[in-house]
């Protein structure tokens, strides 16, 4: 006898079959997810891709066609308060009254929580504190994602969703962000972020889910998505001319060499150490030395280029 | 993964979730927008500046034939136009805005209960209405107001009134459509009633029909009531409280088909 399989307790965020359409558009197509507690997973893919959408049914915003959605255990539909008092929500394009200052905004969003952190500090820290003075409005778009960041972390969650948290921002703000989002995930709380930002996934991301027309093309850790047989490269420099073929011969099957440019050569498939020493044997018994060895990691863009055809920033 | 952390000690960022005290929610969502209707020129011209202006320039200019002492007549019919500008005007346009810069939406993903949201709108008015009493009040002792002492209760219990069939209609206009359709009706609306719903020029002087359609607006209903209060120091009679709270019901039941909060 067989007992249905019972639902991991520690995921913070489950997603099975989830559909949604808006008329005759589906924008979420079947889709699956895996949160667990205590880690980042990124909803990575183009603008469209149903990413926002996504996020919003898992905030109770908005409602499921079909498929399940379980958040910190229960179904999100309709947002509840007592969901709603355990999650910290960052939506698209932030949010505040136009005259606002940053630190009066956020006073009142961490006035809904019972054990808020320090405003002062959090405004500071995220470098608010220089525009101190200046409504909502006026500030720049980056300044207004830090705010909207700050809103969704101030009332100590134990899951936050951020969706495209960097948008907008410059590289310093970024990697502040990153920085922040390191630190949620040390503390032990659970974050589902949405990008179009290659880097920002595999910097951050413990899974990285890549959607497109609202479906899973693809997911796993950086490393599991960007790893693989045929997914690397080896470029190197040497005499011009040198004959492929033994090399063809020495490496296992499946590789490929071929001389791209007159006297630079490049080999694709796994570089080991064992195929590196097949390359530089070669060379030597032609009497050449590889110079300017290059190993290049397939990318997550790469990846996403392969499944979709589409380029990511679109 | 980025390396360092050092900018957030360990355990800063450790869960402890939970809902705050609904005293200190309702007190910072509405103290935070009545500062921000006291900081907005637009709002404290249409809140304050043009009912001072009203005030001073309908008591001291012989414009609109008043019975004596002027100032008695122009306060009732000041109060009236306040509570219009703060609960039904101004209310309604920053809501338009509001929600167009997100706030609402922002304000809703919290652990904030969704009638707090409103409360805490109506709230912020009570509070500028207050502070517009009190200003508008001192102006006109200074004018050589004598209010009938006997009405003053009425006069309280008819603002009230008063703020809640105008913020009702503010938060219907508000939270319904577009902010630009929002800031053109609003002001126009605000306008039409200012001299033809029975605030400037009372009900029975309006020529016509307009004169009995004013008493059934809650512009009239409030202005006529006030009259009645202050300055006869009587009871509004049935009919206005009737009207305010008509009107208050009506606008709430609409509200919940038609008002997004998002």
């Amino acid at each position: 006898m067989s007992l249905p399989a019972a639902e991991p307790p520690d995921l913070a965020v489950s997603v099975r079959g989830l559909v949604k359409r808006f008329g005759r558009t589906t924008a979420v197509d079947g889709l699956d997810l895996d949160l667990p507690a205590a880690s980042v997973l990124a909803l990575l893919g183009p603008n469209g891709a149903g990413k926002t959408t996504t996020v919003e049914i898992c905030e109770g915003v908005q409602r499921a066609d079909a498929g399940t959605v379980r958040v910190l255990g229960r179904d999100p539909a309709g947002a509840p308060e007592a969901l709603r008092a355990r999650i910290g929500i960052m939506p698209q394009g932030g949010g505040a009254y136009p005259g606002v200052r940053a630190e009066e905004m956020l006073r009142v969003i961490a006035a809904c929580a019972a054990h808020p952190l320090d405003v002062s500090w959090l405004t500071e820290v995220l470098g608010l504190g220089s525009c101190a003075r200046i409504p909502y409005k006026r500030l720049s778009g980056g300044q207004q994602q830090r705010l909207a960041l700050a809103c969704a972390i101030v009332g100590r969650p134990e899951l936050v969703f951020l969706d495209e948290p960097t948008a907008g921002m410059d590289p310093q703000g970024r990697r502040l962000v990153w920085e922040l989002i390191d630190a949620l995930r040390r503390d032990g709380v659970a974050v589902l972020l949405t990008t179009h930002l290659m880097e920002e996934a595999e910097a951050l991301a413990d899974q990285v889910v890549i959607v497109d027309r609202g479906r899973v093309v693809a997911q796993g850790s950086p490393a599991e998505l960007t790893a693989g047989g045929d997914q690397q490269e080896l470029r190197f420099r040497a005499t011009p001319g040198m004959d492929l073929d033994d090399l063809a011969a020495a490496l296992p099957n499946g590789y490929r060499a071929v001389e791209t440019v007159a006297g630079r050569y490049l080999v694709q498939g796994r570089i080991d150490p064992s195929v590196l020493s097949v390359i530089t044997a070669w060379c030597a018994g032609q009497g050449a030395l590889a110079d300017d060895v290059q190993i290049a990691r397939r990318s997550l863009e790469d990846v996403f280029l392969d499944l979709t055809g589409k380029e990511l920033r679109s | 993964m980025t390396a360092s952390t050092g900018r957030f000690a360990p355990g800063t960022f450790a869960p402890r979730p939970g809902r705050g005290s609904l005293v200190r929610m309702l007190a910072a969502q509405s103290g935070t927008e009545l500062r921000l209707a006291l900081r907005n020129g637009e709002q404290l011209l249409l809140a304050l500046l043009i009912p001072i202006v009203l005030l001073v320039g309908l008591t001291l200019l012989e414009v609109v034939p008043l019975p004596e002492p002027r100032v008695a007549s122009v306060v009732p019919a000041v109060l009236a136009l306040a509570v219009m500008s703060a609960a039904f005007t101004g209310q309604a346009i920053a809501l338009g805005f509001d929600r167009r810069y997100g706030v609402v939406r922002r304000l809703a993903a919290t652990a904030l209960p969704r009638w707090l949201l409103v409360a805490g709108r109506l709230a912020a008015v009570l509070g500028l209405v207050a502070v517009q009493t009190v200003v508008l009040g001192a102006l006109a002792l200074t004018l050589g107001w004598r209010p009938q002492a006997d009405g003053l209760g009425w006069a309280v219990l008819l603002v009230l009134l008063g703020c809640a069939a105008f913020g009702s209609l503010g938060i219907l206009l508000g939270g319904s459509v577009r902010a630009e359709v929002v800031l053109a009706v609003a002001n126009l609306i605000w306008f039409v009633l200012l001299f033809a719903g029975g605030i400037v020029i009372p009900a029975e002087q309006l020529p016509g029909p307009l004169g009995t359609v004013a008493t059934w607006l809650p512009s009239g209903a409030l202005a006529e009531g006030l009259r009645t209060a202050l300055v006869d120091g009587q009871g509004p009679g049935t009919q206005p409280v009737l009207v305010l709270v008509g009107w208050a019901v009506l606008a709430a039941i609409v509200s919940v088909r038609t008002v997004k909060l998002r």
